[in-house]
């Protein structure tokens, strides 16, 4: 077993790896770094460019870069390259796409509170909502850097704008290995179970595995992981939802603001699954808190302990039904 | 005077002013500023363009960045054959390409247009890209002097000039008119020119509505390659030429009355 590394740094050695054998490949950073740039940067002086702390820029430059054959790598925080720039996102790669063939690849580093001492400004809880809502865009969320790594593919093969919401931690690996059809199918079953489901997205997936595991004496959970939250496989995700007297989605992003619970509510009224929905994430508010990931997972009700609290006393609630 | 330019200029103003009459929601006056770049452009050999490969790779690159004010091009882009003729009477009509802000379902146009302060920075993509590709033709960004207070474009600029993209000709339609106003009353400026080669480019002024002037310059700076970036501050008159609207303050949001668009498109057609 390896042992984990970030989830940028497992991307972006793929992404030199390709570029040793493509020279259309251009990596544009808004001067975010990581060890492994250095040597993308040193390696191909004349498919990189800093454009500065300039995210508006950033996209612009990549949009150009891409009109003209680049397969576009643009890198920096999740909540500059999917905020400060939107109207770029908007104008330049997504209506744009609409009409003209570019393929740009935003890797934003940063999801959820994984900038834990920063602050509101850096963690990120906005992204899955605002990026979901641009037409022709494509939204990866890996929970661990199997899956991170293995996007490389997609981002090399499938035009279009994507956007890669990467944890900033080096997470524990939840496989040793992902298969091109579970890639495909833009989720995986990780643990199965009966009484209940818990359907996560990136760093969540971790703290539904734990809950689930956790809870194991008392209760059944399955946990599925979807890391694909804008083409995972419809048919397979939905038969994947039956049979479950509840469902919790758990995401680290504002809920009921068109997030994961968003993507799965729809699907089980559509699908006519009556189980039981809840959805478990930050409600919408901001917090200057200080104090460690867990710690402030706990405070807005999405740690392992509120987590394991809350799905306890919903199923307990149909016990005694 | 090149005479065959000229008269390009004054068809291209009637047309205009023609598309104006019946779709009265284009925006005429920004429209008609950038004539003479235009002409320079497409007829006076500034741009290499292929009119039925519009997507040609050793085109010049244009991106009309104030893509409102230039329902001027249309006319020359169904003269030179890049679309028919008759989308010319379907203008913002249903089943037409061309609307009252150019989308790049028209060829010709490379970008989404509309949203001020875009061109420049994909503009400025698009140069790097070509220099990294050693493809020698040039960019060229329309932009107005009212966009150019979009923070956006200032990082596309400070970019260009640290990168040397001497491939990259910002044509700066400075009709210093934005919508409410003098853009000199709204946030001056001051001098562009100086501006800009603080930035680290190569600038130039000319009288925009001196046909020889504009074609001269596009031509001799398109060709100069010296490590900059290169600006051409296009002194113009919005509204050029018609009563009630040439450089009015609000002319951007008003239309020249239909009386005087009858009275010039009357004549003309005496």
């Amino acid at each position: 077993m390896n042992k984990p590394i970030a989830m940028r740094d497992a991307l972006l050695y793929r992404v030199l790896d390709e570029m040793r054998s493509n020279e259309n490949i251009f990596f544009v950073t808004a001067d975010f770094g990581s060890p492994v740039l250095d040597s993308i940067r040193s390696e191909f002086p004349n498919q990189f460019v800093n454009v500065g702390i300039a995210e508006q820029n950033l996209i612009n430059i990549s949009s150009g870069l891409a009109l003209e054959g680049y397969t576009v790598f643009a890198y920096a925080i999740a909540p500059f390259i999917t905020m400060r720039c939107f109207e770029q996102l908007r104008v330049n790669l997504a209506l744009l796409s609409e009409v003209r063939q570019l393929n740009v690849n935003l890797i934003g580093v940063g999801a959820g509170y994984s900038y834990v001492v920063s602050g509101p400004t850096h963690q990120c809880y906005e992204d899955i909502t605002l990026i979901r809502s641009l037409p022709n865009f494509k939204l990866y969320s890996p929970s661990d850097h199997h899956i991170a790594g293995s996007l490389i593919n997609y981002c090399i093969n499938q035009h279009g704008p994507k956007y890669l919401r990467l944890d900033a931690q080096v997470l524990p690996e939840l496989r040793t290995q992902v298969s091109n059809e579970e890639l495909a199918d833009g989720f995986q079953i990780i643990r199965e179970g009966k009484d209940g489901l818990l359907i996560a997205t990136g760093y969540m997936t971790h703290t539904a595995m734990t809950v689930a595991n956790h809870l194991a004496k008392q209760e059944d959970l399955a946990v599925i992981d979807l890391f694909n939250l804008t083409g995972f496989d419809s048919r397979k995700l939905t038969a994947a939802l039956r049979g479950y007297a509840a469902i919790f989605s758990l995401e680290e992003s504002f809920i009921e603001r068109g997030g994961l619970d968003a993507i799965i509510a729809p699907l089980l009224r559509h699908n006519k699954i009556t189980a039981h929905f809840e959805a478990i994430g930050v409600h919408p508010s901001y917090s200057f808190e200080l104090g460690t990931r867990q710690e402030l997972h706990e405070l807005v009700g999405i740690g392992k302990q509120a987590v394991t609290k809350r799905i306890k006393q919903t199923l307990n609630s149909f016990l005694e039904a | 005077m090149n005479k065959h330019l000229q008269k390009k200029v004054e068809w291209v103003w009637l047309e205009t002013l023609r598309i104006h009459q019946k779709s009265p929601d284009t925006r005429v006056a920004s429209s008609l500023s950038p004539i003479e770049i235009f002409v320079s452009l497409f007829y006076g050999g500034a741009l290499k363009h292929f009119p039925t490969d519009p997507y040609n790779n050793e085109r010049d690159r244009l991106i009309v960045s104030k893509g409102h004010g230039s329902i001027s091009l249309y006319p020359i882009l169904a003269d030179l054959g890049f679309f028919d003729i008759e989308e010319l009477d379907k203008i913002c009509k249903k089943g037409g390409i061309l609307g009252g802000i150019p989308d790049p379902i028209i060829p010709g146009y490379e970008t989404v247009n509309g949203s001020l302060g875009h061109g420049l920075g994909v503009s400025t993509g698009i140069a790097l890209a070509l220099k990294r590709q050693r493809n020698r033709n040039s960019v060229f960004v329309l932009c107005g002097d009212g966009e150019l207070h979009e923070g956006a474009c200032w990082e596309a600029i400070m970019f260009a000039g640290h990168h040397g993209l001497d491939n990259l000709n910002l044509l700066v339609d400075n009709n210093s008119i934005a919508m409410l106003g003098f853009t000199d009353d709204i946030v001056t400026h001051g001098s562009l020119s100086s501006r800009l080669a603080s930035f680290g480019w190569s600038t130039s002024e000319i009288d925009g509505h001196n046909i020889d002037e504009v074609n001269d310059t596009l031509h001799r700076q398109k060709a100069t390659r010296q490590g900059k970036p290169k600006a051409i501050i296009s002194k113009t008159l919005k509204g050029r030429g018609v009563k009630g609207l040439e450089n009015q303050p609000l002319c951007h949001i008003i239309n020249p009355k239909s009386e005087t668009l009858e009275d010039i498109l009357g004549a003309a057609n005496e």
